[in-house]
């Protein structure tokens, strides 16, 4: 219990698995914000229930992760996001979905909440309501300033979300985001939902993510009820998973240069991109490869000719990549817009625990793949590329040497498989559990809690996109930019909007 | 009988341009397509593009001023007169002893401040973002093309498009340092004129990178027909420009029969389809460049000119 020594709590909850989760008193609580404002522990996620608030806490030096709860007896929990910043977009959202007060908040406006559900904090099981303001964006001051409202209609087909930049001509001063437009109520839908539809709802939180959140939710579930999955399941979600982030770093790649006006590269990913996306198809029944991770193991095995298409297809990335790689690179005019633009200060991404190629092209070393090892990732051998300069240029050279750690682990994966089980069946009546579980998706960790009832359903379930993180570094990273350079770093982050409006 | 062939050869010459702007435009389109290996629109797309938002309701503004109506007017009919005061097939043309090459240019800088005035009559963010950043471009591109005419002008004797075809087309020219360099001025020119990549996108559909899209974002139906149009119109203006002044062969003179009319003619459609194909393929190997890059692009554009005039100065054959 290595997080927990240093933070005195109450109780440890025993039903809690892989990692301890512990009932905190109010100094308890406050320790843990002072470990995390030390730079000792990193957020990992920020969650609430009707009457207490949790926190998971990652120590990246022991990859010990440790989850403290806060009863909230009077409604109110001390507030996280006054002293460490990355909580308060979380923050936010529990106070708009569960009604809990954190005290005392600098900023207590509506995150999620846009005034459109009819009702006032909807999880939080009672009947209150709230003053309707109009948001209000953060002042800057200045006589030349002005302010660019952009979105949420965009002139393009993307997924909608409000940003505000206050500018001096071209340079942007301040860039606030606002989101919320996706939210479905994922939380609220999970809530007694059986095992099975809450898998399927943790499937579509972010469409381009699906087998990483399926890949989440289910180890969740299984840590919670401590069972096994079968080593061909393991190796079967561990091929969805690459597969899924070939196809989105190809489509990244190919659309961040698009933003800069290169169409010659998004269209040769695009080609790579579509590649991918019907080999799964051919692989697993499904373009995205929905509801093929499950509690327990995989649905379905891999179709007899998936593995010559998952063959062919590595054959052509090997074929064409390594071409568009020097093309991406010996493109000066692409050079010129995508080197020291954006950057993302290491500082922050430390602070903020930002995943996914956002921290790891400026310095912080994570990948739940190999710092915390879930199977299959135990048994295969892979690099994770780590840069420092944190621009836009960073974050492609990320994404090219991710797919190229992908493209192996594949070949590995096809290697290693041996034919087996692929599925375990959820044991009945476990009674009352708890599970935490990290994925690497291609945009970084997505976390996945759940606690099942009696009856083996869902009583709570919480997924966070590591988007949560990566949003607020997008704001730092554009300042002192021109406005015109905002839709390469927004596409270099590349942000969800579903994930992160749950 | 010569006023009249005159007359006609103009008409002809007016209704060509009008009518081919469109093809110019979806011929690029389509050759940028098949560069990237998608089958892109059929070439008469953008005529039926335009029909339809000429069938299209307009959708104003509330607090659209009746300058943002006639605007759009006021530029359509800017860009064809300067269009039509280029030569084509044919030199024979009404207006050339009225306007000149600096009429042209005067002709498409008040179109362009006009564009930038309804830009902003809206109000909106990205049409002030948009009128801003054009009349940046342009009070850095109507001077590089400005020397660049000074430069051609000083060579060929005259500012008159026909007689500057004429000169050029004749064996007196000979090969000079000086055009070459007005040659590339005057591409760099057109490349920012247009709203081409590296300068702007013609495709983006992000709204904060746009300049001439900025600018006409608030624009529907027939009143976007006909900006539409311009750009179009002013596009071909362009390429004919250049097409006139360093590849003149085959222009027919004022008194050539219908034959050579009929040649000259041809001859244009293939030089606005080789010029149209590097377009294309310039277009498709280079990214967009920083906004802030701009002003070093065309201040190359300026300093060829510039320099293109000074060689003449220094001597009479380079």
């Amino acid at each position: 219990m290595g997080i927990l020594d240093s933070i005195p709590h109450v109780s440890a909850v025993l039903s809690h698995r892989p990692w301890p989760r512990a009932v905190v008193t109010e100094a308890g609580w406050r320790a843990a914000i002072d470990r995390l404002v030390e730079g000792g522990l990193t957020l990992l996620g920020f969650w609430g229930e009707p009457a207490a608030v949790h926190m998971a806490m990652l120590d990246a030096g022991s990859a010990e992760i440790a989850v403290v709860t806060y009863e909230c007896t009077a409604g109110a929990f001390p507030s996280v996001a006054r002293r460490h910043p990355p909580a308060l977009r979380l923050e936010r959202t529990i106070h708009d979905l569960f009604g809990l007060v954190p005290t005392v908040a600098d900023d207590l406006r509506p995150w999620l909440d846009h005034y459109v559900w009819g009702k006032s904090y909807p999880l939080s099981g009672r009947n209150a309501s709230r003053d309707v303001r109009p948001y209000q964006f953060l002042p800057a001051e200045g006589e030349a300033l002005h302010q660019v409202a952009v979105g949420p209609v965009h002139a393009g087909i993307i997924e909608p979300g409000h940003f505000r930049f206050t500018a001096n001509g071209e340079h942007v001063v301040r860039l606030e985001q606002w989101l919320g437009y996706t939210h479905k109520g994922i939380e609220s839908l999970m809530q007694g939902a059986s095992l099975e539809a809450a898998a399927k709802l943790a499937n579509r939180t972010s469409g381009d993510s699906a087998v990483a959140y399926a890949f989440a939710f289910a180890r969740a579930a299984e840590a919670a009820l401590d069972i096994e999955v079968p080593r061909r399941a393991t190796y079967l979600r561990a091929l969805m998973a690459e597969l899924e982030r070939l196809a989105n770093h190809f489509g990244d790649i190919g659309a961040i240069c698009n933003d800069a006006s290169f169409a010659l590269m998004h269209a040769q990913t695009g080609i790579l991109r579509e590649r991918a996306l019907r080999a799964a198809d051919a692989a697993f029944g499904h373009r995205l490869m929905m509801d093929v991770v499950v509690p327990g193991g995989v649905a379905r095995d891999i179709a007899p000719d998936g593995i010559t298409a998952l063959r062919t297809l590595l054959a052509e990335i090997e074929k064409v990549f390594p071409r568009l790689i020097e093309l991406y690179d010996n493109t000066a005019s692409l050079q010129d817009r995508t080197v020291t633009t954006g950057i993302v200060k290491a500082d922050y991404a430390r602070q903020f625990g930002a995943g996914g190629y956002v921290g790891r092209a400026s310095g912080r070393d994570f990948d739940a793949r190999r710092t915390l090892a879930y199977a299959p990732y135990d048994q295969l051998s892979f690099e994770v590329p780590v840069l420092e300069a944190g621009d836009v240029n960073a974050r492609v050279w990320l994404r090219i040497r991710e797919v190229e750690q992908s493209v192996t682990l594949i070949a590995q994966i096809l290697d290693l498989m041996e034919p087996g089980e692929i599925r375990n069946a959820p044991p009945a009546g476990r009674g009352a559990c708890e599970g935490l579980a990290l994925t690497e998706a291609f945009r970084g960790d997505v976390l996945a809690w759940l606690r099942l009832d009696d009856e083996g359903c869902v009583q709570r379930c919480h997924l966070r996109d590591a988007s949560w993180f990566q949003w607020p570094l997008l704001e730092t990273a554009i300042e002192g930019n021109i406005i015109a350079d905002f839709p390469l770093c927004n596409k270099s982050f590349n942000c969800s909007y579903s994930g992160a409006d749950l | 009988m010569n006023a009249l062939r005159d007359i006609l050869s103009q008409g002809a010459q007016m209704s060509l341009v009008l009518g081919l702007a469109p093809l110019l435009t979806g011929f690029v389109r389509k050759v940028k397509a098949r560069l990237l290996r998608r089958r892109g629109p059929p070439l008469l797309q953008p005529y039926r593009d335009l029909i339809r938002l000429m069938r299209k309701d307009v959708v104003l503004a509330d607090n659209a001023s009746w300058l943002f109506r006639v605007i759009p007017y006021l530029i359509f009919a800017g860009t064809w007169v300067a269009a039509s005061l280029v030569p084509t097939f044919g030199n024979g043309l009404l207006f050339s002893g009225t306007a000149d090459l600096i009429a042209i240019i005067a002709l498409l800088g008040s179109a362009r401040f006009f564009q930038a005035l309804a830009g902003m009559d809206v109000g909106t963010a990205f049409g002030g973002i948009g009128s801003s950043r054009e009349v940046m471009i342009a009070s850095l591109a109507e001077p590089a093309m400005l020397i660049t005419v000074f430069s051609v002008a000083m060579i060929a004797g005259s500012t008159q498009l026909p007689n500057v075809a004429e000169f050029m087309g004749s064996d007196a020219v000979g090969l000079r340092v000086s055009l070459g360099m007005a040659f590339v001025a005057l591409t760099i020119v057109a490349l920012a004129e247009n709203a081409r990549i590296p300068v702007d996108n013609p495709a983006t559909h992000l709204e904060l990178t746009m300049v001439h899209e900025a600018m006409v974002l608030e624009y529907s139906g027939r009143h976007l027909a006909l900006i539409d149009l311009s750009s179009q119109l002013k596009l071909l203006l362009y390429v004919s420009l250049i097409a006139c002044v360093f590849l003149p062969w085959g222009t027919a003179t004022a008194d050539a029969s219908v034959a050579r009319l009929v040649f000259g003619a041809l001859l244009y459609l293939g030089k606005l389809t080789v010029l149209g194909f590097l377009l294309a393929v310039f277009e498709t190997s280079i990214a967009k460049m920083r906004v802030f890059r701009i002003p070093e692009f065309l201040g190359a554009a300026l300093m060829l000119a510039l320099l293109a005039t000074l060689l003449r100065f220094v001597s009479g054959s380079l």
